[in-house]
Parts: C-alpha cells; structure tokens; sequence
C-alpha cells in the first residue's frame, strides 16, 4: 500500500514535470520566432510571439518552482524551544536550548554568584513571522 | 500594422488554420459537456494530495510516539503493536434522547476512559514515572486524533471516487483546509507533549503557577493543585492542574469543593484561560470578558455554573487570544510574555470588583504540560 501510494506520487511529478519541459521548450521556440520575425522587421508579431514566449516562459518556471516548495512543505520541522534559567537573588539571567525534563518553575542546581537555586522562569518558542500582517 | 497581426493568428484558408479552428470548436464541446467531470477530478486530485501529507503526519506522529515510549519507558518488547492497538480505541458518548443527567454519564465515561488509557500507558512503558506517563498519554492521544482524521478524510475520499459523486468531493474539499490545520496544530502539539514542553494553552496554568509559586500547595479533586495566596490585600485561592506532567485537571471538581469549603463566602471566581484568535488579532492580546473560560466537552463548565447558581458568585474571565496552532504547539514568547499583562489585568478586575478582605478564587485554565508550581 505504502509503495503503491509513492509510485504514484513519483509518476505525477514526473508527468509534470514533462509538461512543465514541454512549455519550456515551446516557449523557447516562440522567443526564437519572435527574433526571426524580429529580423525580418515584422516587428508586431515579434512583440505577440515575446510576450508569448516569455509568459510561458514564466509560467513553467513558476510551476516548476511551486512543487518544488511542495515536496520541501512534506518535512516537519522541529521548532527551537528556549528555556530562560534565573536567579531571584542575583537576577542573573541565562537562556539556552531546552532540554527534556524542563519545566517551569523548576528549581536546578546553586547559582554561580550566590547560594540561592536557580530556576527556570519560562520556557518558549520563538517564530519568525512568515505572514505578512494585515492592515484592514 | 494590424493586417501583420492578422496574418499570423487568425484563421485563414490553409489546412492548418482550419485544424485550429476544428480542434477549438471541439475543445468548447468538451467543456461544456464534461466540465464537471474535469472539474471534479481536479478536486479529487487535491483531495488525494491532501490524504497523502495526512498519511505522512500521522505517520510521523506514530513513529515519534513509539520512540519517545522506547526512549522514555524503557519496555522489554516492541511497543509497536500496543501503539497500533492503542490508536485505534474509541469512546462511544453517552445517549442523548433524554438528556436529563447526561453531564454526569458523559463525566463517567471520561474518567473511565482516561483510568484506562493511563493503565495502558503504563503497560507500553514500564519505567516511566507519573509525570511522564502523563506525557505520553497526551503524546499518544494526539497520535490518536491524527489517525482519526485520516480515517475519517480517507473514508470520504474512496466513497466519493467509488460514486463519482461531486457532492461527496465537494463537502470534503471544502472543509479540507481546516481539517489540514487542525492536523497540522496536532501534529506539533504530539512533538511538544512527546518532550514536555509547555504549549500555548498552557498560560492559564502559567498565570496560576506564576501567583502561586512559593506558597504551599494543597491537592484538590482531581489532579488539581491550590494555593492560598494574598493578592491586593484579598485571599486568592489559586488554582490549577498538577505540574509540570500534561494534564487539564478537573477544574470544575476543584472549584465547586473550594467553594462549598467555604460554604459559599467567595466574593468572585476568576478564570484566565486560552482564548481563540479570529484571523487579523494579535497573537497574545488579553480581553477581559464574564461567564465560566473552560473548553472541553463541557462537563467542567456545567459544574462550575452550578456552584456558581447556588451561592450567586459572580465570574469573570480573562483570556489570552492565540489560534489552535498556537494553543496546542510549544508556547510562543508572545503567550509567554502575556502571562505578566494577565497579572496585571488581574489585579485591576480585583480592586474593581471585590472589597479588601474578601476571598476570590482565581483558576488558571489549561494544559499544565511543563509548567510546574
Ligand atoms: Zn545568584
């Protein structure tokens, strides 16, 4: 089942993928024309077949791209969890990576400075804002 | 200039511009007689390319379940099987023809179900402790919702390719970039309980710990911790479920023992709690509102407001707005960071709605997954 269902999935990109060259190639060949035509001093038609030419052009770099980005989308990425290490007494304040057995408010070995624990005072994730936010 | 143009594209008499002119003619019959059918293969395309990345999450979700119990519990055999069992329990809720005592039935099965799972969860990895079987029984019940979903997404897709339906495609496409989100939120959320990190939801219990840490805690029914804690010159009786392993608590038990303790002499009930976001709010923005802040299946919720009829406490609640994504992944520093404005907001419905002296109970909401007291 599991083989069955990623033949499949190799077959669509590659039948896509020879749609996609297939534009490219034809878009090529309007470019060429659009110069023959060019040459000729047809110079109307060289401007139909250029932009012809270079929107497919376009397009099938656009396609290409986008599945691209979409076997990159199949991989879940851990996100980076930080944990912030405090001392009350000092005020020392230490942020490092998290690690299994966190939690707030979890007291862990003597400050460096003083003789008071430390203790974890938060522990998040930060995310780089992808989406552009809206101003409506 | 234009004649150029007309040489070039338009129909002439040569064979080949009769060819185009056919073939076009002929593409507008096709489409106006299996546009549908084009169409909705189109959709099942989607749909199918949606199954698969839900196979892969799941995958994925089971996969990281079975390494965290292997890691974590240390079993003997292969926990594969019992993973695999595991996924596939389901819990039937109570009838609702007569819905008279129904919140208690519904209440029945959960703890049973809960009991049950945790029995389980022992079973699968003997070396863990009761933090961790907590975690893994959350990490083991997000593997769980995933399967759910693809099932569910699975069965909708065969039916609609068997029938060659466009209603049954349709329903599914459309509702499908909800359901891929929420199995996106699930799939994080089975990474953050597999390590014990704090999520989103959480900063209820964040709120609590964060007022009570330093008093002596007390337990309450069921899994729930309380403090008693001066607070702006009144007695705040806070209260949240038992850290730092992933549990919700009962806060509902909880409230309605403290207040019948009390025989009923609470001058306000506080509840902070996640709140959803609508799409274009801030995430981590705090709004101030009246009525019982719980989600869940509403059990918790009923009881509270029954404690609350009999002795005619008022309620306010306090949430911090963040969408399912944010509510169930590692908690963001926007959420983290919103914990302090909650005090603050506190302390202002405080001075505002109750007198010195009086006794209030606040309760922090949520998920307590790596947030201790
Ligand atoms: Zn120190």
């Amino acid at each position: 089942m599991s083989t069955n269902s990623s033949n499949t999935a190799n077959r669509i990109s590659t039948f896509l993928l020879m749609i996609i060259l297939g534009v490219l190639a034809l878009s090529i060949v309007a470019i060429i024309f659009g110069v023959q035509a060019y040459l000729i001093e047809n110079e109307t038609v060289a401007l139909y077949l250029f932009a012809i030419g270079f929107l497919s052009l376009g397009l099938a770099v656009y396609v290409l791209f986008q599945t691209r980005k979409r076997v990159k989308k199949m991989k879940i990425e851990d996100p980076k969890v930080m944990t912030t290490v405090e001392c009350k007494k000092c005020g020392t304040k230490d942020i490092r990576e998290f690690e299994r057995g966190d939690f707030v408010f979890k007291e862990l070995d003597k400050c460096d400075k003083c003789e008071e624990n430390k203790i974890i005072t938060a522990i998040y994730k930060e995310v780089k804002e992808k989406e552009k936010p809206f101003t409506i | 200039m234009w004649s150029d143009v007309k040489v070039a594209f338009v129909a002439g008499t040569d064979i080949v511009s009769q060819m185009i002119y056919a073939a076009s003619i002929l593409m507008f019959v096709v489409f106006m007689l299996y546009g549908q059918r084009i169409q909705m293969y189109v959709m099942i395309r989607e749909v199918e390319n949606s199954l698969r990345k839900l196979k892969f999450i799941k995958e994925e979700g089971r996969k990281t379940a079975i390494e965290t119990i292997k890691e974590i519990g240390k079993p003997e055999t292969d926990p594969s099987s019992k993973v695999d069992r595991f996924l596939e329990y389901f819990t039937i809720a109570p009838q609702s023809m007569d819905p008279a005592g129904i919140v208690y039935k519904l209440d029945h099965i959960l703890d049973v179900r809960d009991s049950r799972l945790k029995d389980e969860v022992k079973l699968m990895a003997p070396a863990s402790d009761e933090v961790q079987v907590n975690n893994l029984e959350n990490t083991l019940e997000a593997a769980m919702a995933l399967n759910f979903i693809y099932r569910v997404v699975r069965h909708f897709y065969i039916q609609g390719k068997k029938t060659l339906s466009l209603y049954i495609i349709m329903q599914l496409q459309m509702i499908l970039p909800l359901v891929m989100k929420e199995a996106e939120a699930y799939s994080s959320a089975l990474k953050a309980f597999a390590y014990g990190q704090p999520i989103g939801d959480g900063v209820g219990p964040l709120v609590a710990g964060k007022l009570m840490h330093g008093f002596e805690t007390r337990r309450v029914p069921k899994d729930c911790v309380v403090a008693s804690v001066p607070f702006e010159g009144r007695t705040a009786l806070v209260v949240k479920a038992r850290g730092p392993g992933g549990n919700v608590g009962k806060p509902g038990d909880a409230i309605k023992e403290l207040i019948e303790e009390n025989k009923g002499k609470i001058a306000n009930v506080i509840m902070i709690d996640a709140g959803l976001k609508l799409e274009g709010e801030i995430v981590g923005e705090v709004a101030e509102g009246i009525g019982a802040a719980i989600g869940g299946p509403g059990v918790d919720a009923y009881k509270i407001e029954e404690a609350l009829v009999k002795y005619k406490i008022p309620v306010n609640a306090i949430i911090v707005r963040e969408d399912i994504g944010d509510a169930v992944s590692p908690m963001r520093k926007e959420i983290a960071d919103a914990a302090d404005s909650v005090i603050e907001r506190l302390k202002s419905v405080v001075q505002e709605r109750t007198k010195e002296g009086d006794k209030i109970i606040i309760v922090g909401v949520g998920n307590t997954i790596g947030v201790g007291q």
